[in-house]
């Protein structure tokens, strides 16, 4: 194993399809018009010495040291800034350039320190690389001028010096090893867009400065660390290589965060991680990264990580540590026993958004094969269920219609219910990149967030609905574009189905759901509405990013299926720059949904029922299946409640944080005789667990991810399980103690029978995605390679199907005793249920969740900001500081949900969508009043979490 | 089944039927059955199936409609959960 390092080729790429021949050094080289020299250069392989210059930023021409001679022409112009031309030829070098390049190298040194041997980035510093190809030997200069490398000179204080910022918990900034390039600052602007960093000072006295010259931390800074990865001294370092050392070998994986994807190198020294540096091959992420993905895989070696297997008779007893046959045989035999007491039918699993595809896939063969029913669901229940139900209504298959990279060629974007830039921090980073470029933008959600207004970016319309009142948005949408005939009647006539097309066409043409109409319903002036539906039909390339926004919703199926109109409506389909693309939230809620987790489908979202999908696997696994649907995650625990649904398996994932009305699942899992939590660490759920299976993390085992794209990428283990076992192997051991007698000895195995069973996957295998680096499914004998863009010559159901939206207000209705509209959502620096994310130091940037309230709310109430409030809904009550801003409208509140001691979800209620009972998050109405701490529901639960943590053995859990 | 469960499902039913009563093409009911047959588990079905046996209370029109054409399309099919059936012997 040897370290990936990928070619720097100093400059982007030209996207010309003109071609350009010239001569480089006596080669030919042929490059796309609007190329570098520089990059022309090293496409043969000549490297020309830079520090300014990077692949993944504009040239800059600053550092002079690229310079090159082109015959005919007078000067040295710089490499970098200089494009190809027909028929020039370069020398790259020559006597006066290599004298002109050891001037500048020797100003260069004579103001940077010379501590090489104990530097951090010894062995990987460019500036080292190029003192070293310019061949310098001496600096004339001497060291004791003006300077930014000591803090005294002769003993007097010296000005110019910096101290380190050490304030980022993951990386140190130190001044005097500037070299001032202006990376860390284009980085910041180009590739991540947040604009934190700038030079301070002109000439001599420049600096790299986050924001007005402050602290990282206090800066605008998100720590996605491309500065870091830009320097090219040790300027900006990671603090993990400052203190183990260079890496020695890398391998590639991918983020187990979000569902964006991003693939990095996990650059290893031994088994330990040094640092996590994003893949520049990365389909997903193009070598960019957010902080989560890049810095916060610390949890994997927290002390609170559970080690060892451990069960207990009751949930009010201690856990007992144990072996992990004492605890599969324990596991398996209450499993038998609550079926054998209560039917086949009393127990089931949920799989995990998480966990590998392969490892969901054992998850519900365990529930299919094993308990002989469909009892299996998974997270994305809660989250993208209502796309997979609409959009395989709408257009045939259950995921977004685009790849990320179809952004670049979008000419208006509308996002609605998403927050990219805190949720999908990457692909974020990549639509600014595309509306600095010009993109329009039009945002639908309640709430002010980033996007609106940014450096540098802004909203063309920003439509703050109320929590609630998507379905009637999209409806008086499409109202506009029908009734002012901005339809692309050529693309539905040809593509959709007229007579469905007619229906819809009437319904949204109704004088009811006309924007002016709708106004006190929206609460959005009719005008915005109009105009944006106008700039949506007309501004050329249209795409919607959505979210949980839209879905999480009593009418969220409807929204998804509105959103599809709108995007049939005006041809917005198959092609790149448009399309239907939901922003999915965890690293593989596609996986999971593709491989079979719902209790109505098969892996390939083939119907249970489905007599032909179901023999296929029937003759696989040996089992006849039920063919009836199984129970989905709120049926389980009402079920449970019911006192018929008695055992689950959970795998990675908090379902007492994570779902909504905390006290009916509370309820629901207290009822049931065995429940198995498989985990990192002891969660929330495993309060009321039997059994505890630990869990492996994404760095310790094999696998796939499919993120928001359909894109499959291979997870690598670069370190042996801490816990000894993967995941799927504990599910494995499960299996077999239920005598299914499993014989996966690797997880490609795995693969291999999902792509034997799964049209959609016929193609994919670990070898494969080893050769290709990633596949976007279908992959099959018609798209050998993937599908990057889906329904270019018609859908994947035949015609496009339109659906009536019609607006139903939720019964979550605002009252005398609950006047305010809670929406819940995230946080760029947590994850989730913030299992992970808590345990490494992003807790530095969101240590607890707020309440974010308007300040006329919070005037009525006497609530200040950062006091105490209680927050209440007829479901409960909890407690959690008030912090005041006018980025929520005036009668809407929000929260995050990322703390367990905060518990958002005792206030969210049991309502949920129509079509998939996904949970209705987005909307509670509540009442917010001044407290002096905590509910007695804290106190209860804080009571009940110590209670249900205590461990009887002396064999300590964590190292 | 409790009062409180089949509160719920009727409320669920009814939610489902709002939106395929707004549907022209093809026809609501047989679509709100179809739904509830391939997302609802046998237990769910069979239990408002028992509730529209005994009037219905609370449901929508359309609602009782769909869960009548259930009955008659589950038939012997429906294979509920009910106690004393057979454990995980596979």
């Amino acid at each position: 194993m040897t370290l990936i390092k990928e070619i720097d080729y100093g400059t982007p790429e030209s996207k010309s399809e003109k071609l350009v021949t010239l001569t480089i050094d006596g080669k030919n080289v042929t490059v796309p018009e609007g190329t570098s020299i520089m990059r022309a250069a090293m496409e043969i392989g000549t490297e020309i010495p830079k520090l300014c210059a990077t692949d993944n930023i504009q040239a800059f021409g600053s550092c002079r040291l690229c310079v090159i001679e082109i015959e005919g022409r007078n000067g040295t112009p710089a490499s970098c800034t200089t494009p190809v031309a027909p028929g020039i030829s370069v020398k790259t070098q020559t006597p006066r350039l290599a004298a002109i390049r050891r001037g500048v190298m020797e100003l260069y040194i004579s103001d940077h320190p010379l501590d090489c041997l104990t530097c951090a980035a010894n062995g990987d510093c460019e500036l080292q690389d190029m003192a070293g190809a310019v061949g310098l030997r001496d600096v004339r200069y001497g060291y004791d001028g003006a300077n930014h490398v000591f803090a005294r000179n002769s003993g007097e204080a010296n000005f110019n010096w910096r101290p380190k910022d050490e304030s980022n918990p993951y990386f140190s900034y130190d001044p005097s090893k500037c070299i001032v390039c202006n990376r860390c600052v284009r980085a910041c602007e180009e590739v991540q867009g947040t604009f934190a960093l700038t030079i301070s000072g002109r000439g001599f006295d420049s600096r790299v400065s986050p924001g007005m010259d402050e602290a990282f931390m206090e800066s605008e800074c998100v720590s996605c660390g491309a500065c870091v990865q830009a320097c090219p001294t040790a300027t900006l370092i990671e603090k993990s290589v400052i203190s183990v050392g260079q890496p020695e070998h890398s391998e590639v994986t991918t983020c187990a965060y979000c569902g964006v994807g991003c693939t990095f190198k996990a650059e290893m020294r031994g088994e330990e991680v040094v640092r996590m540096v994003p893949w520049k091959e990365g389909k997903a992420n193009h070598g960019h990264s957010c902080i989560k993905g890049r810095f916060a895989y610390g949890y994997a070696h927290h002390g609170d990580r559970i080690l060892n297997p451990m069960v207990r008779e009751s949930i009010n007893e201690p856990w007992r540590v144990v072996s992990w046959d004492e605890a599969i045989s324990f596991a398996a035999a209450r499993l038998k026993a609550a079926q054998e007491k209560y039917g086949k039918n009393s127990v089931g699993v949920i799989t995990s958004s998480r966990c590998t595809n392969e490892e969901s896939y054992l998850v519900q063969k365990l529930a299919r094969q094993g308990f002989r029913n469909n009892n299996t669901d998974t997270c994305a229940r809660v989250c993208h269920s209502p796309t997979g139900y609409g959009l395989s209504q709408a257009f045939g298959t259950s995921a977004g219609t685009q790849d990320f990279d179809s952004v670049d060629d979008a000419d208006v974007i509308l996002v609605m219910g998403a927050n990219p830039t805190d949720a999908h921090p990457v692909f974020g980073s990549r639509m600014k990149k595309r509306l600095r470029e010009g993109a329009k933008l039009i945002v639908i959600d309640p709430r002010r967030i980033d996007l609106v207004k940014s450096p540098h970016i802004k909203a063309d319309y920003h439509l703050p609905l109320k929590p609630g009142a998507n379905v009637a948005m999209i409806t008086a949408l499409a109202h506009v574009i029908v009734t002012e005939n901005l339809v692309n009647l050529d693309f539905v006539k040809s593509r959709c189905d007229w007579d469905e097309y007619q229906d819809w066409a009437e319904f949204v043409a109704l004088p009811k759901n006309s924007p002016e109409a709708l106004e006190s319903v929206l609460g959005v002036p009719a005008a915005d509405i109009r105009n944006a539906a106008r700039l949506y039909a007309t501004g050329g390339n249209a795409a919607i990013y959505y979210g949980l926004g839209v879905t999480e919703h009593a009418q969220g199926s409807t929204t998804v299926m509105g959103i599809a109109n709108l995007a049939m409506a005006t041809g917005n389909l198959g092609r790149r720059g448009v399309g239907v693309n939901p922003l999915r939230g965890q690293n593989n809620v596609q996986g999971s949904c593709d491989m079979g987790s719902f209790p109505h489908e098969l892996p390939g979202y083939r119907h249970i029922s489905n007599d032909a999908a179901r023999q296929a696997f029937e003759k696989d696994w040996g089992v006849s299946l039920d063919p009836e649907p199984g129970l989905r995650i709120p049926n389980m625990f009402d079920a449970a409640i019911e006192g018929v649904f008695k055992g689950l398996y959970v795998q990675g994932e908090d379902i007492l944080q994570s779902d909504p009305d905390t006290s009916h699942v509370s309820r629901a899992l207290a009822n049931m005789d065995i429940v198995i939590v498989q985990d990192l660490f002891l969660v929330e759920t495993a309060n009321y667990a039997h059994v505890f299976l630990p869990g492996a993390t994404f760095l310790e085992k094999d696998g796939t991810f499919t993120n928001a794209e359909r894109r499959i990428q291979r997870v690598t283990k670069v370190m042996s399980p801490k816990n000894g076992y993967a995941d799927w192997q504990v599910t494995q051991l499960l299996a077999n103690k239920l005598g299914l007698n499993w014989n996966y000895t690797n997880a490609s195995q795995i693969m291999d029978e999902i792509a034997r069973l799964t049209p959609s996957f016929a193609g994919v295998s670990f070898k494969r995605l080893e050769e290709v680096g990633s596949l976007q499914w279908p992959v099959n004998a018609d798209s050998p390679d993937g599908m990057p863009i889906m329904h270019i010559n018609g859908f994947a159901r035949g015609k496009g199907k339109f659906v009536i939206t019609e607006y139903v207000p939720t019964d979550e209705k605002v009252g005398p005793r609950f006047p305010l509209l809670l929406t819940t959502g995230r946080i760029l620096s947590q994850y989730n249920v913030g299992a992970q994310t808590r345990r490494t130091e992003n807790t530095q940037w969101h240590p607890e969740d707020v309440l974010e309230i308007h300040p006329h709310d919070a005037e009525d109430r006497g609530v200040r900001d950062g006091d105490w409030v209680k927050i209440a809904s007829r479901a409960g009550e909890t407690t959690l500081r008030a912090k005041i801003t006018d980025r929520v409208a005036p009668g809407v509140v929000y929260t995050t949900f990322h703390h367990p001691t905060t518990q958002a979800n005792v206030v969210t209620t049991d309502n949920s969508d129509w079509a998939t009972n996904c949970p209705e998050y987005k909307v509670t109405a509540v009442q917010v009043s001044t407290t002096n701490g905590p509910t007695d529901w804290q106190h209860q639960y804080r009571e009940l979490t110590e209670q249900s943590r205590r461990i009887a053995s002396a064999i300590d859990a964590a190292e | 089944m409790s009062h409180d469960s089949v509160d719920k499902l009727v409320r669920m039913a009814n939610q489902i039927g709002k939106f395929f009563v707004a549907q022209k093409h093809p026809e609501g009911v047989a679509s709100m059955t179809d739904h509830l047959k391939k997302f609802w588990d046998p237990r769910m079905r069979d239990a408002i199936i028992a509730h529209v046996d005994h009037g219905g209370a609370g449901l929508d029109p359309i609602a009782i409609e769909a869960v009548k054409r259930l009955r008659h399309r589950a038939g012997a099919a429906a294979s509920g959960l009910r106690p004393g059936e057979g454990g995980a012997d596979g």
